[in-house]
């Protein structure tokens, strides 16, 4: 059964690749294919909420907190770029008159990427290991992330003139002086998106398979009992909740760079949500489904607000009621359903 | 010689219901001791003190020279003592086999586990102590489908794979058809050969079949100690124990 499951993977590694890389570059037009690279954002951040409840069991309602880290950071770069060598727009309409010492750092391009990686990281491990410590879990840790999300909302919003306010950050073109929003390196920065998504998906696949991944699991089931096999399952949990902050940094990042802008609302709490939605849709033990997951609500959002803008919150919350209520583990859990209702026919 | 494991008055109170009061005992290295007792006579709570599970609130736990009091139930692990408990806990979630590796007393850091291979030699162990629990042919089965009683083996055979000096089961043959509890007793004899055990025992056929020492205890505190057979015979302990 073991093996069946890991052929399942397989098979669902391969059909997202085949799809990512030649199926929607060939066959969707390029404003269809910069929907997908939106939503292929959100995956980063659905891979690591799998990572996070689907096998640590620590539910966050803010992960928004960590996909604005990734998103602000990259903009701030690519806005100073923008800008240079003039402060940037929004500063200037603030009376801003001299760039904050916060932003300088932002000039550079590896002082940005090395925030992206590691701010989001010294943030949540302790944010994680102090309460699980103190044995404070479950719904009143959801509630500290929630309540995290939403007051970097109302920050970024009050501090119009050092965040750019409730408008975000936006109008930046290059990065390098090369041109990023033409449909051309839409393309290349899509293509750089999947790769590094892959990555991720690889580093998740590779955590849920070790001992780790192991641990994490038991901790699920019995988290007392885990503590007498000599395990400090404050630090496990931590180091899930803190990849999972990781993957949605990145994820803000690749929004920031390809969608060309950041905003509060992508950091707040709606958004936060929809962020476990996807998870849960795809299978939240199932680093690939998340994908899936990610997309295929990516999609119906559109659809949905396309056609009857105003029902998608109810959609969305329908939708994940009905998976909660009747597919526990999402899409993946149905298809792996499948799968073993199968095997005694094909078994010799 | 010092002894394994030394209780010294020992107390702990549940908003304000003295659970356990000033408890004083100890167990010599190899020992298999057996602690019996009415319902609600400490002996659950004295064993989740031991272990850290439960803070007491005045007295000294010593394991060999270590003061436990202190350390958190993962550091009290580490330092070789294994704790069994009265429902059987085994993660239902994952294969017997996935069990005991867990409890492969390396690499229990995270980076630890992150890069953990299953080596022959920690294969051969696994093996070693599936077979010491009666658990070989079941090395793929997922917990949560064993019988009770298996699970409680193989709850024995993880804290085995620990390779503690000290072990404290509570109820180790809960639940057990009769056979079981046959089975059960061989296996804890044997495996108090070079370590010490406390099982905390309800059962009193099963009691005679392992005990050299009993402790009593009645109402937190001790009530009587000696051979099964003194015990047997004491009027304190027939009136609040045995009588019924």
């Amino acid at each position: 059964m073991r093996r069946l499951l890991r052929r399942s993977e397989l098979i669902g590694y391969l059909g997202l690749a085949v799809v990512l890389l030649v199926v929607f570059p060939l066959a969707l037009d390029s404003f269809r294919l910069s929907l997908v690279s939106k939503y292929l954002c959100f995956a980063f951040v659905a891979v690591g909420v799998v990572l996070a409840w689907g096998y640590g069991g620590v539910l966050s309602l803010g992960q928004g907190l960590f996909f604005g880290f990734g998103g602000y950071f990259m903009a701030m770069f690519l806005k100073l770029e923008a800008s240079a060598p003039e402060l940037p727009d929004f500063m200037v309409w603030s009376s801003t008159e001299v760039l904050p010492w916060w932003w300088e750092p932002y000039h550079h391009f590896w002082v940005t990427l090395l925030s992206i990686l590691v701010i989001p990281c010294l943030l949540a491990f302790p944010l994680a290991y102090a309460p699980f410590r103190k044995r404070v879990g479950g719904v009143y840790f959801a509630i500290i992330t929630l309540a995290l999300a939403l007051a970097a909302t109302v920050m970024v919003i009050g501090q119009q003139g050092y965040t750019g306010g409730a408008n975000g950050i936006t109008d930046f073109k290059t990065f390098h002086g090369w041109e990023i929003m033409s449909d051309r390196s839409h393309l290349v920065l899509y293509f750089v998106e999947v790769a590094l998504l892959f990555v991720v998906m690889g580093a998740s696949t590779f955590i849920v398979r070790s001992r780790l991944g192991k641990v994490l699991v038991a901790i699920r089931d019995s988290e007392d009992r885990v503590r007498f096999s000599g395990y400090d399952t404050a630090l496990f949990k931590a180091f899930a909740f803190t990849a999972g902050a990781l993957f949605a940094s990145l994820g803000g990042a690749m929004y920031s760079i390809q969608v060309g802008l950041i905003t509060p609302t992508l950091i707040g709490v709606v958004a936060s949500v929809e962020m476990v939605i996807y998870a849960a849709v795809g299978g939240r033990t199932s680093v690939v489904g998340a994908v899936y997951g990610a997309l295929l609500v990516g999609f119906s959002k559109s659809l949905f607000s396309e056609n009857f803008a105003t029902l998608w919150l109810f959609f969305i919350g329908g939708l994940f009621i009905f998976v909660v209520l009747f597919m526990p583990n999402g899409l993946a859990g149905v298809l792996g359903q499948f799968g073993k209702r199968r095997a005694p026919e094909t078994a010799p | 010689m010092t002894p394994i494991l030394s209780v010294e008055n020992l107390s702990v109170s549940f908003d304000g219901f003295l659970a356990v009061d000033s408890l004083t005992f100890s167990v010599e290295r190899d020992e298999l001791r057996v602690v019996i007792g009415p319902n609600g006579a400490g002996k659950t709570t004295l064993l989740d003190m031991i272990c850290g599970k439960t803070k007491p609130t005045q007295g000294r736990i010593r394991f060999k020279d270590i003061d436990l009091t202190p350390l958190g139930e993962h550091q009290i692990v580490r330092v070789g003592v294994g704790r069994k408990f009265q429902t059987p806990s085994t993660y239902e979630d994952l294969t017997v086999l996935e069990n005991l590796e867990i409890s492969y007393p390396r690499q229990r850091g995270v980076l630890g586990s992150l890069f953990f291979r299953r080596t022959p030699p920690i294969a051969d162990r696994i093996r070693e102590v599936a077979a010491e629990v009666y658990l070989a042919d079941q090395l793929e089965t997922k917990a949560g489908a064993l019988s009770h009683g298996q699970k409680q083996w193989l709850e024995i055979g993880m804290l085995l794979m620990q390779r503690p000096e000290l072990m404290l089961l509570d109820e180790p043959v809960a639940g057990m058809s009769h056979r079981e509890r046959e089975l059960t007793a061989d296996l804890l004899k044997k495996i108090s050969h070079g370590r010490s055990l406390v099982v905390i025992e309800h059962d009193m056929e099963f009691v005679k079949a392992i005990a050299r020492k009993v402790t009593v205890l009645h109402q937190g505190k001790l009530l009587s100690e000696g051979p099964l057979e003194q015990i047997q015979n004491d009027e304190r302990v027939i009136d609040v124990y045995l009588g019924h």
